[in-house]
């Protein structure tokens, strides 16, 4: 059965909506297969706008990965904005993907990559659209497998009604058996229809099917166990790890889009995993190992991924980039490498201790020198013990110091409001670190232009951290927070004009909590949302906190729980949590040990430098630490070429 | 450089285009100059772009090179960098002057499904019968009111060529093509705004929304015809002295 594109359909509504670029595909480097030719066909979803998903690394991975195998096709759909999807509904046009325009419920597979939980609304659009059946269960052999991966999936359980299945962990190896499962199953004629894929899918141990477990509810509301309802299917699922970076280094043709994008750059994970033990992230908690790439892996891949994009910067992704074991060397080497050519170069995510100025100043030597970013994320020292985030005000200061005194005039600090044991007097502290930051940037370069910007998250408790058993702050108290805060930074005049206060309320944290430590129950909340005119909650003017708050009391109330039972509630050590049975590898004890310790205000070192502290990580999953420095260099030393990263025999000097 | 604007890729904003023309320069080791100081920039000289949405064969930009290149090497290599629906259609050395005062006018080909070549005719008739035809168009800051009729140099209307005549199928639904030429003027006068005045003289209003491709641009010769922008630097190409002479 050919399936046909619906461009044709789609083509006359464009004109008539905003940004129809993001609808047509064409992007660079995009691919597009034979349908007839393809055992086994992949939809794949970023749910959120197109400039949001399109530069997901994690997306871009998986499509390449698939692609490169001759009898499998995958493509890309995003959530359509509400102009289009009001015109797709009255003409009848269904959720597409952009690169061949094929109706996704033609695939065999439909992917949805979770970062945020705020992202789950946009699914079920995207699954109607489709013509998909929101519910599992209700769904044919005709219809696509449903798969939940993503940060967001270690807790699929607010949407567990609406997947058939969802992977925990690096996609990389576990999109590659899944497919093979799934044509092996088509070849022998689809033996025992869709419970029994599904079924070899979880006897793999890596794939959670969430219909083949049963839950029990204690009468207080609390769960009592969470149980597999049939043979073949393991009582814990585990995550999945990619060991050897080096061994699949994608995306090697990054999409170039079109549009417009949120990240405008061409960017290579150097490492993968983090180990310093900040005890709020959930990315560097369900990651672990460290796995470093090589400096000659990297530089590889920043070459190729250059010449295939034409990019003018290279981001340097990780959780932490400056502490890769040979950053010093991959920076000079890459701005030795790029000098002439308007390339510049990013590190993300920078620690303050880690980071020095010469490694800031190789960053911008070919580029445009942007500001500069760190995250204290706690305003007191005491805090910043609680979530182990150990960065000294006093180092904080020499760093900008000399960042200031080398010519940058900018600093950007980042901060979270609503931390487990915060007090008032905790987040006033950010307006004294800000204050002394304007005074020492002042000082040093003899110049009134500094400028400072905090930034302020609201802090939500998630699965698989030391912070899963913590009540989360009541909006109202994080907003008291904030505005206490603002009017520390306006109480001095003359400081307080080159402080930038950013931040948004508490309101969109709370139900972020509740999606992100939700159980089953919490998706008849979704679905309510959604039928209600709920769609893409991670933007300000479409999120609706009366739309959430009411539909959580109309469908949780009959069951004897509420919105503050599932976010505001301290647990205690020994409730059953949601999650449970899926295993990120870290030991619950451990777990509940590093929540003692941060409630005591004890640090914890990170175990690259120090020795083993037990989370249980590398044991329960047969990993290691995999990092450097291996000694080797980036080779050509010598630039490349004049004007442009790439060299063009054709048009040098005629 | 000439370059195209085709079929979906007709949906790129200016914005879009730019980024894509710079990222392919790059990838295809064009040895581009840049601005100095704190944030340099490509040196590309854009004139005026084809509306959101609006095809085109005759986009033009100038780009500044720091070395030497062969022009049509420059053309080939650029072409494969760029995704296909923005196609690179030819490149000279310039020969000095200034691109943009080489252009004057546009010639527009809109394919109107649905609407009948007669009905066109009738609708061009009376806008060309007429003086002043004030249009509104909405814009980010409100609806904004332009006359389109000092603008329009020429106006005609003829029958899209079907395939469906040729294998003698009548049920071939009709579909009028307005051809013009059109004044670069400030405000802009763009092809949507030309139909918004046929729906005001004639009341045409398209049942789909029509699809506008800008076949040429250049400065007006005294038949109402398009002098190609690049004359000049052809005519410097082949005899140096050529600029002296004129």
């Amino acid at each position: 059965m050919t399936v046909e594109s619906v461009f044709p359909r789609l083509e006359p509504l464009l004109p008539r909506v905003s940004k129809p670029v993001q609808y047509v595909g064409g992007e660079l480097n995009a691919t597009l297969k034979d349908w007839d030719g393809a055992s086994v066909r992949w939809a794949l979803m970023y749910p959120d706008a197109y400039e949001v998903g399109l530069p997901n690394q994690g997306v871009m991975i998986l499509y390449e990965v698939l692609n490169e195998l001759e009898d499998v096709l995958a493509e890309r759909t995003y959530a359509v904005w509400p102009d289009l999807e009001a015109l797709m509904r009255e003409h009848d046009v269904p959720q597409f993907t952009v690169d061949g325009h094929r109706p996704v419920g033609a695939f065999d597979l439909f992917g949805l990559s979770f970062a945020t939980e705020l992202g789950y609304t946009n699914m079920l659009t995207a699954l109607d659209l489709a013509g998909i059946p929101l519910h599992a269960a209700d769904r044919t052999e005709d219809h696509p497998i449903v798969v939940a991966g993503g940060h967001a999936a270690f807790n699929p359980e607010p949407i567990a009604d609406f997947v058939d299945c969802a992977v925990l962990g690096d996609g990389e190896e576990a999109v590659l058996e899944i497919t093979d499962i799934v044509r092996q199953w088509k070849a022998e004629g689809r033996p025992g229809g869709r419970d029994e894929v599904l079924t070899r899918l979880a006897e793999t141990g890596g794939v959670y099917v969430p219909r083949f477990y049963d839950v029990e509810y204690l009468p207080d509301g609390r769960i009592q166990r969470v149980v597999p309802n049939r043979e073949r299917v393991p009582y814990r699922v585990f995550k999945r790890t990619t060991m050897d970076l080096d061994a699949w280094p994608y995306p090697k043709q990054p999409l170039v889009p079109l549009a417009e994008s949120v990240h405008e750059r061409m960017s290579v994970e150097i490492f993968r995993g983090c180990t310093r033990g900040c005890r709020f992230c959930q990315a560097g908690m369900i990651t672990r190992p460290v796995r470093e790439r090589s400096i000659e892996g990297i530089g590889a891949m920043v070459q190729r991924g250059l010449e295939a994009t034409g990019f003018e910067e290279v981001g340097l992704l990780s959780l932490s980039s400056a502490d890769h074991s040979e950053i010093a060397e991959i920076t000079k080497g890459l701005a030795d490498r790029y000098e002439g050519t308007n390339t510049g170069l990013s590190l993300p995510s920078t620690r303050v201790d880690a980071f020095n100025v010469d490694l800031a100043n190789e960053l911008s030597r070919n580029g445009r020198r942007s500001g500069l970013t760190f995250a204290p994320e706690g305003g007191s020292e005491r805090l910043r013990r609680v979530i182990n985030k150990m960065v000294s005000e006093e180092d904080l200061i020499r760093t900008v110091s000399a960042a200031f005194s080398n010519g940058w005039r900018q600093v950007k600090l980042y901060f979270m409001c609503g931390l487990p044991t915060e007090t008032d007097d905790d987040v006033l502290q950010i307006a004294e670190m800000a204050k002394n930051v304007i005074r020492a940037g002042r000082e040093v370069s003899g110049r009134k232009d500094i400028r400072c910007t905090i930034s302020i998250g609201g802090f939500v408790p998630k699965p698989h951290t030391p912070f899963q058993w913590a009540a989360q702050c009541a909006p109202d108290v994080v907003d008291d927070r904030l505005r206490k805060l603002r009017e520390a930074v306006n109480s001095d005049r003359s400081l307080g004009r080159s402080i930038g206060m950013r931040y948004h309320d508490g309101k969109p944290s709370l139900i972020e909590g509740l999606l992100s430590r939700g159980d089953r129950r919490i998706g008849r909340v979704i679905e309510r949302v959604w039928r209600d005119g709920g769609r893409f909650d991670g933007w300000s003017e479409h999120f609706s906190y009366d739309r959430w708050v009411g539909s959580a009391a109309a469908e949780l109330e009959p069951l004897g729980v509420d919105l503050a039972w599932y976010t505001t509630r301290e647990r205690e050590e020994l409730e059953v949590l949601p999650w449970d049975h899926l295993d990120s590898g870290l030991d619950k004890e451990w777990l509940w040990a590093d929540w003692q310790d941060a409630t005591d205000e004890r640090e914890q070192d990170d175990c690259r430098w120090t020795p083993c502290f037990d989370c249980g990580v590398c044991p329960a999953m047969g990993t290691d630490i995999e990092v450097g420095p291996s000694g080797k260099t980036l080779l050509p030393i010598t630039p490349v070429g004049k004007g442009s990263p790439v060299r063009n025999s054709a048009l040098s000097g005629t | 450089m000439r370059y195209a604007k085709r079929g979906r890729l007709r949906f790129t904003s200016h914005r879009d285009v730019a980024r894509t023309f710079e990222r392919a320069l790059r990838r295809a080791g064009a040895p581009m100059a840049y601005s100095q100081g704190f944030s340099p920039h490509p040196k590309i000289s854009w004139v005026g772009a084809a509306p959101t949405g609006v095809a085109s064969e005759a986009e033009y930009v100038e780009v500044s090179v720091v070395d030497a290149v062969d022009p049509e090497a420059l053309r080939v290599a650029l072409d494969d960098a760029m995704p296909p629906g923005l196609d690179v259609l030819e490149v000279v050395q310039a020969a000095g002057g200034n691109l943009t005062e080489r252009i004057e006018a546009s010639r527009w080909s809109v394919e109107l499904p649905g609407v009948s070549a007669e009905d066109l005719r009738d609708a061009v008739e009376r806008l060309l019968a007429t003086e002043s035809v004030e249009v509104e168009r909405a814009t980010k800051d409100g609806k904004r009111v332009l006359d389109v009729r000092p603008a329009v140099v020429w106006a005609r209307a003829r029958e899209r060529a079907s395939d469906a005549e040729h294998e003698g199928v009548a049920s071939s639904p009709p579909c009028g093509i307005l051809d013009a030429v059109v004044r670069q003027t400030t405000p802009a006068v763009r092809p949507d705004d030309v139909l918004s005045a046929l729906r005001v003289v004639a009341g045409l209003v398209p049942p789909v929304p029509a699809k506008a491709t800008r076949m040429a641009q250049g400065r007006l010769d005294d038949e109402g015809g398009l002098i190609d922008p690049f004359a000049l630097d052809r005519a410097v190409e082949q005899d140096p002295g050529a600029v002296e002479r004129r």
